[in-house]
């Protein structure tokens, strides 16, 4: 079979999970690192390779392999089958690139650490879920897919298990993303009960050939579907458990919850355009809770200190972002944004392990200051993801978002120019509160607790980081080269990853867009604009990112006094937002508690404590009363034991004669 | 021509006696023959049977019986006799190794 070379790509890394899973922990370091590396650089050079034939003249379309059939049963069949497109081909040297430049980082951020086989294993098998996911042909494929990162998401955030916050934080992932799991089966079911089948290419064909087909049951589905994307991609109302999930290692959180498993939802969206281009309903909410997301997220990510609080709630806006761009039917937008944000928040969060690092596990901002000179590649790699996320130009950032908010503005549809606006402001407040980052831990004084002082952030345990570096702390020190070139090579993505966008506006050709074209043949009809509106909105965007910007400039350099006294202004609202919005508490007092109510009153005290409980002791009772009366037939006196039986044999003997007259026939 | 029903009487008289002697007795010996008391009560119902149907199958069961009846007085015995050897006892009531 031509192009069957494409199951190696999730199958390395499933074979690297295996041996460091099993054997790992009696292999050398060297070795597990090795192992973890190779199987992820390889699936790197094949897509690499795909790169080489799908821009190749006279390219196919679609790659594809089929497996013999997994599921089949009358008028049902799924099979494992892998197709490569352009969206996929994006997707894949986003995962195993940025995948790879990820697995050499931890191989230094996580060399200290106990269970370090452990974490490469999971690594692997992230890669090996996260490909199968995005290879997957059918929904049902990509559902184990997407329950598969999940899994490893759930491992990953609970990877030093031995800290409460941790292992909370885990599960509280897998849980919420259950919900959403929830709509997806069930649009799962939907899809069966009304097309027979699960196969992306068949489904879609068969919504093209019906142009009647409007709102309704798509819309049902749609809406399903937006709930599985709002639990992966940590969307209203579904998004608390990605701040939590920060709890696992840094390398984690950039390669798993920035770059590559939470726009798995986006994706999703994305692949099953076909389906939301036909219920403007469903895209409308899509773009509702996309722009409530960014705003929400990023406004309170201006109050966190907490160096990776401010990229998850970051991270969060940013996918509110994408949401955006797939509800204004913007698609190949959201995927551009996808990409450069994988480039820069990937680099953001690695950065920002790395200055963790270096202050031997310190993550609040409130201790850090002053870096600059101390850790200048961290500090410049960090400067390239900062300019990159607020969004200035020439950076990747600026284009991607740019093109999402001009396509938010002149879209149909009707909230068209509040989305913007929402999306403008957010704008704004991501760059404010990256420049506030930016400053507060590379620029002003110093509030770095000096060696001696070490002893008080173990103590605080802020990460389980600390308990493994705290053997070889020497004060702040710059990351091994290990660590070092991934941020470089990061940072060279994130200044350039926007300019294969750059729009027809500003010279450039749009080639982002044009090379999704074969994917996303949208029947919306494209409003056709001047390119005056596009540089006009495009600096608007661009003075927004400066304005924030300047209040960071202003509130944090030049006065660093104004920000407390700011603060204290508006002290209601600042506590509001530092307690992001109460959502945890409220999401406690209306769901969590009612179901630990019920769990313990009804399902333990009375159905399990009552019934179940109840009725293995019954039993167990009813066993010891009867054997407590009947052990005492055997008294080891043979004569009794005969007489018990010529009892029996007489009592049968009497039923055997006499019974027929005790029981119709 | 003897009625089949005294034939049966007195099998069911001859095995109530193996019966109610078998729980009585205490005596190992005894005991034993009134097992065999009990399965020539049963002989005798097959014999009596076979004779009132005209076939041959009961008689031949009954040979059957004998061989079983002989085979087990042969174990039997020689397990009264290994017991007496190391009890001195013929009592059952005292030959209650299997007792809880």
């Amino acid at each position: 079979m031509p192009y069957s070379y494409l199951w190696l790509i999730p199958l390395l890394p499933f074979i690297g999970f295996l041996i460091n899973g099993t054997i790992g922990r009696k292999l050398p370091r060297n070795a597990v690192t090795g192992i973890a590396l190779l199987f992820t650089a390889v699936p790197a050079v094949i897509v690499a390779y795909l790169w080489t034939i799908m821009k190749a003249a006279n390219a196919p379309e679609v790659i594809r392999v089929v497996s013999r059939p997994w599921i089949a049963i009358t008028g049902f069949q799924v099979n494992f089958a892998f197709t490569v497109d352009h969206l996929t081909l994006i997707m894949l040297s986003i995962i195993t690139g940025v995948g790879f430049l990820i697995h050499l980082y931890s191989a230094g951020y996580m060399a200290h650490e106990d269970g370090y086989w452990r974490f490469f294993a999971y690594l692997n098998l992230f890669m090996f879920f996260m490909s199968v996911l995005v290879l997957s042909e059918s929904f049902l494929l990509l559902f184990v897919g997407w329950e598969g990162v999940g899994l490893a998401s759930y491992l990953l955030i609970g990877f030093y298990f031995k800290k409460d916050a941790a292992a909370n934080a885990g599960k509280k992932a897998f849980i919420v993303n259950r919900i959403g799991d929830f709509g997806f089966l069930l649009a799962m079911f939907l899809l069966i009960a009304h097309f027979g089948n699960l196969n992306f290419t068949q489904v879609f064909a068969e919504i093209t050939a019906h142009p009647e087909w409007h709102g309704g049951f798509l819309t049902a589905i749609a809406l399903l579907l937006v709930l599985g994307a709002a639990g992966k991609s940590a969307q209203i109302p579904l998004y608390v458990w990605l701040p939590d999930a920060m709890e696992g290692p840094t390398p984690v959180s950039a390669l798993i919850h920035a770059a590559t498993m939470v726009t798995a939802g986006i994706y999703m969206v994305a692949r099953c355009h076909t389906l939301f281009d036909r219920s403007p309903f469903a895209l409308g909410v899509v773009a509702i809770i996309g722009a409530a997301t960014a705003l929400f997220a990023a406004s309170i990510g201006m109050v966190q200190q907490d160096i990776k609080r401010v990229l998850a709630y970051s991270t969060v806006s940013q996918l509110g972002y994408m949401f955006l761009a797939c509800g204004v039917a913007a698609y190949s937008a959201a995927i551009f944004h996808l990409m450069t944000h994988a480039f820069f928040k990937a680099l953001l969060f690695l950065a920002a392990g790395s200055v963790i690092h270096a202050l031997s596990g310190e993550q609040d901002m409130r201790k850090m200051g002053a870096l600059r000179k101390r850790i200048p590649v961290t500090f410049w790699t960090m400067t390239a993801g900062v300019f990159a996320i607020a969004g200035i130009y020439p950076f990747s950032g600026f284009f991607s978002k740019d093109e999402i908010l001009y396509q938010t503005f002149t879209s149909p549809n009707p909230l068209a120019k509040l989305l913007w606006l929402v999306g403008l402001v957010t704008a704004g407040m991501t760059s404010f509160y990256m420049f506030r980052l930016w400053f507060k831990t590379f620029f002003g004084a110093s509030h770095v607790e000096e060696e001696g002082a070490h002893g008080h952030t173990v103590a605080q345990g802020k990460d389980e980081h600390d308990e493994g570096q705290a053997a070889h702390s020497h004060g702040v020190h710059e990351s091994p080269w290990v660590m070092l070139a991934p941020l470089v090579i990061l940072a060279i993505l994130s200044v350039i990853g926007g300019w294969v966008g750059i729009p027809a506006a500003l010279g450039g050709h749009n080639e982002m867009e044009h090379f999704l074209d074969p994917v996303f043949t949208t029947e919306v009809a494209p409003t056709i604009v001047g390119h005056g509106l596009e540089l006009g909105l495009a600096a608007v965007s661009l003075l927004t990112a400066f304005i924030g910007l300047l209040i960071a400039y202003f509130l944090y350099i030049r006065k660093p006094g104004a920000s407390t006294a700011f603060v204290l202004r508006v002290k209601p609202l600042y506590t509001l937002l530092e307690n992001k919005f109460y959502v945890d508490e409220v999401y406690h007092a209306l769901i969590v508690m009612p179901l630990i109510v019920l769990t313990r009153i009804l399902l333990y005290g009375v159905v399990d404590f009552g019934i179940v409980d109840a009725s293995g002791k019954l039993a167990g009772a009813a066993t010891r009363g009867l054997g407590s009366v009947t052990r005492r037939i055997q008294s080891g006196n043979i004569r009794s034991y005969a007489g018990w039986l010529a009892l029996g044999a007489a009592a049968v003997l009497t039923v055997m004669i006499f019974g027929h007259s005790l029981w119709p026939h | 021509m003897v009625p089949i029903a005294y034939y049966l009487i007195l099998a069911a008289i001859l095995f109530s006696i193996g019966v109610s002697a078998f729980l009585i007795k205490r005596n190992v010996i005894t005991v034993f023959m009134s097992i065999e008391l009990m399965l020539n009560a049963v002989n005798l119902t097959f014999v009596a049977f076979s004779h009132m149907w005209n076939q041959v199958q009961g008689q031949i069961f009954v040979f059957f019986v004998m061989v079983v009846a002989a085979a087990e007085a042969a174990v039997g015995l020689a397990i009264i006799i290994a017991i007496f050897r190391s009890r001195q006892t013929l009592n059952v009531d005292q030959i209650n190794l299997m007792r809880l």
